[in-house]
């Protein structure tokens, strides 16, 4: 079984700081980690390989420094990465995204394509179901679990507003994956080792098949209207007392601060 | 010269910080409480490749190092005192002097269970009156047809019940002092080696430590380590190593203590400020920090030294003395800065205070140190 799993670099959102004056994130020194939901669909993929001798790789769409989870992806146990990379790419919204990673996937052998359901940094959930819609693939987004039976059948619980689904898709196919689906194991001491001893492989514009205008900020149709920071809020009291005394509690407060 | 990590190292330390964050630290109180070995985390580091680190892939170590060693054994005291010292007997007291001075058969038959976890290794040196004077061995081999016959007991012994493989020092020969003494490789269960009381113990008290017990205990011939009489020696190199290890737990308790620290002064009000805004809390800290990087750096240059196979016995005597009784200075007024509460169990470092004590004494008290240091100075 041949998997290919996509990654995303991105900030760690729970060590974001806010400028006090401007609003804006303070970027330096925020720590760059793999994404979760794509962390989630690594162990997926790599739990399919402790069982069925599955062969993974790890393709992400990044900058140069981007290599680090590549090398993260390696010790936790994947076989071959690709860093698609170029300047042509840079400024892509979703759709442009989805078109370069789709373009890439078209060269490789693949049963199935795992993308995490969502960026923690930019949370649109579009580019793992835009490139099943590229490749003309099967997709089941939202996974919780999935099962494989022979010859190339998944079984998966699909997560969903109010419960789940259990749905059966063959293979080829396409899933996103959520980071509650499980705990994505540790990098293993030995994998450290070899991560950099392994080779990732770099891509650029002239290895996928996709036209430029296509790409990067020309093909991208979404414009930014406006960007805002939500505002933060303080992480407030938690009072784990009984509704009469809660009561007193609120109403204590809220004269405090002259609203009663 | 190069002080920065390796890329290899950047991705080790993301790996046990997250392990150590996640898997060992919720945890720790409870170990500590209840005196009880972790097995269950034992077996999670073990998967990870955490009990083989500095060895060869060969003998089915990860292929890494002392630094990186040192860094995981750091990492996990940072939150788990108990933790720490678990993985350094092991490495450092067991698989270590198998990998150094063993023979090729003892490697290929003991390292890869080691270095998988699938056992647990420990190191029997100490004895009722055997203590910092490790020449006065009673424990007794003697040599009968292909047997050595071991008689004798030895205290203190950490991993001891939980462990499979012991490194035991006994006398082979008193006319010859301390080179009448030898290693020996005894392996759980052996018929006459049975594991005494288990110490009640002021700190590390999830880590087992206990006697250990031989009645006419018959070890086969090829399980004598290194050379007759050779014993004192490999002990003596043997706590070079372990030294690091130990140097990188005080230096993870105090660096554990010193995170606490800092976030309770960030929090806690008195007079209408935040303790850290006191310049008393300032110059405290600063140079409790100053310490702390100090060890880190002598700590991880006795691991340098050892990695390549230099002479490090003094670095690492230098990295254990200085990185334990910063540990101890650490601990002390983490529980100062936080008061009252810092004396209650619903913080720790009461437990880390508790725990770095055992740094300044175990495999070498900080005056044998100063013993070891001042030896090279003037030899």
């Amino acid at each position: 079984m041949n998997i290919v799993v996509c990654i995303k670099q991105v900030p760690d959102t729970t060590e974001i700081r806010l400028n006090p004056e401007t609003g804006t994130m303070i970027r330096d020194g925020v720590p760059s980690i793999m994404n979760p939901d794509d962390k989630s669909g690594l162990e997926v993929a790599l739990e399919l390989k402790d069982k069925y001798d599955a062969h993974i790789t790890v393709i992400t769409m990044g900058p140069a420094h981007a290599d680090d989870i590549l090398r993260e992806a390696f010790a936790m146990g994947a076989d071959r990465a690709i860093l698609l990379t170029d300047r042509k790419f840079a400024g892509a919204d979703t759709l442009a995204t989805s078109r370069a990673l789709a373009g890439a996937l078209k060269k490789l052998k693949y049963d199935l394509i795992i993308t995490g359901r969502q960026a923690i940094d930019g949370d649109t959930a579009q580019v793992g179901p835009q490139i099943a819609e590229h490749l003309d693939l099967p997709q089941v987004t939202y996974v919780e679990d999935l099962k494989y039976s022979n010859p190339s059948t998944f079984t998966i619980k699909k997560s969903t507003e109010d419960g789940y689904q259990i749905v059966e898709v063959d293979a080829p196919c396409l899933i996103t994956v959520l980071s509650s689906a499980n705990n994505p194991r540790y990098m293993s001491v030995g994998g450290i080792m070899d991560a950099y001893k392994k080779d990732v492989e770099v891509w650029g514009y002239t290895d996928i098949c996709i036209e430029e205008e296509n790409l990067g900020l020309k093909g991208s149709p979404t414009r930014v209207y406006k960007s805002f920071t939500k505002g933060a809020k303080s992480s407030g009291q938690v009072y784990e007392v009984e509704p009469t005394k809660a009561v007193e509690i609120i109403v204590e407060k809220l004269k405090e601060k002259f609203i009663i | 010269m190069d002080f920065s990590l390796t890329k290899e190292q950047v991705l080790f330390l993301q790996m046990i910080r997250e392990f150590a964050e996640k898997e060992v630290k919720p945890i720790a109180a409870e170990v500590d409480e209840n005196e009880r070995f972790p097995e269950e985390t034992v077996k999670k580091m073990a998967k990870l490749g955490i009990m083989g680190i500095p060895f060869p892939l060969e003998y089915g170590g990860a292929g890494g190092d002392n630094i990186l060693y040192s860094m995981a054994v750091e990492e996990l005291s940072r939150v788990c005192g108990t933790t720490g010292v678990i993985v350094s007997a092991h490495t450092s007291l067991c698989a270590a002097p198998i990998y150094e001075f063993g023979t090729e058969e003892q490697k290929t038959k003991y390292l890869p269970k080691l270095c998988s976890g699938e056992w647990i290794g420990a190191f029997g040196l100490t004895e009722p009156n055997a203590g910092t004077d490790a020449s006065a061995q009673q424990t007794t081999a003697i040599l009968d047809g292909d047997h050595y016959i071991l008689n004798g007991s030895k205290i203190f012994i950490t991993n001891a019940g939980y462990a499979h493989v012991y490194i035991i020092m006994a006398m082979t020969d008193r006319s010859q002092g301390t080179r009448g003494i030898s290693a020996f490789i005894v392996e759980s269960g052996t018929p006459g080696f049975s594991i005494g009381k288990k110490e009640k113990k002021l700190g590390i008290r999830g880590s087992a430590t206990s006697e250990l017990i031989f009645e006419n205990c018959r070890i086969p011939k090829e399980n004598l380590m290194g050379k007759l009489g050779g014993g004192f020696g490999i002990a003596m190199k043997t706590l070079d190593g372990g030294r690091i290890g130990i140097a990188s737990q005080a230096l993870g308790i105090a660096q554990g203590a010193m995170d606490e620290t800092v976030k309770y002064v960030k929090e806690r009000k008195q007079f209408g400020r935040q303790l850290g805004q006191f310049q008393n809390t300032q110059f405290q800290l600063a140079d409790l920090d100053t310490k702390i990087e100090a060890s880190r750096w002598l700590v991880r240059y006795a691991a340098f030294k050892k990695d390549q196979k230099q002479n490090y016995s003094a670095d690492a005597a230098r990295a254990k003395l200085f990185a334990a009784e910063t540990a101890m200075e650490m601990t002390v007024k983490a529980v100062q800065f936080h008061g009252g509460y810092g004396y209650t169990r619903e913080y720790p470092v009461e437990r880390m205070m508790r725990d770095a004590k055992i740094t300044e004494i175990y495999e070498g008290t900080s005056e044998v140190q100063r013993m070891v240091i001042a030896a090279a100075l003037l030899k």
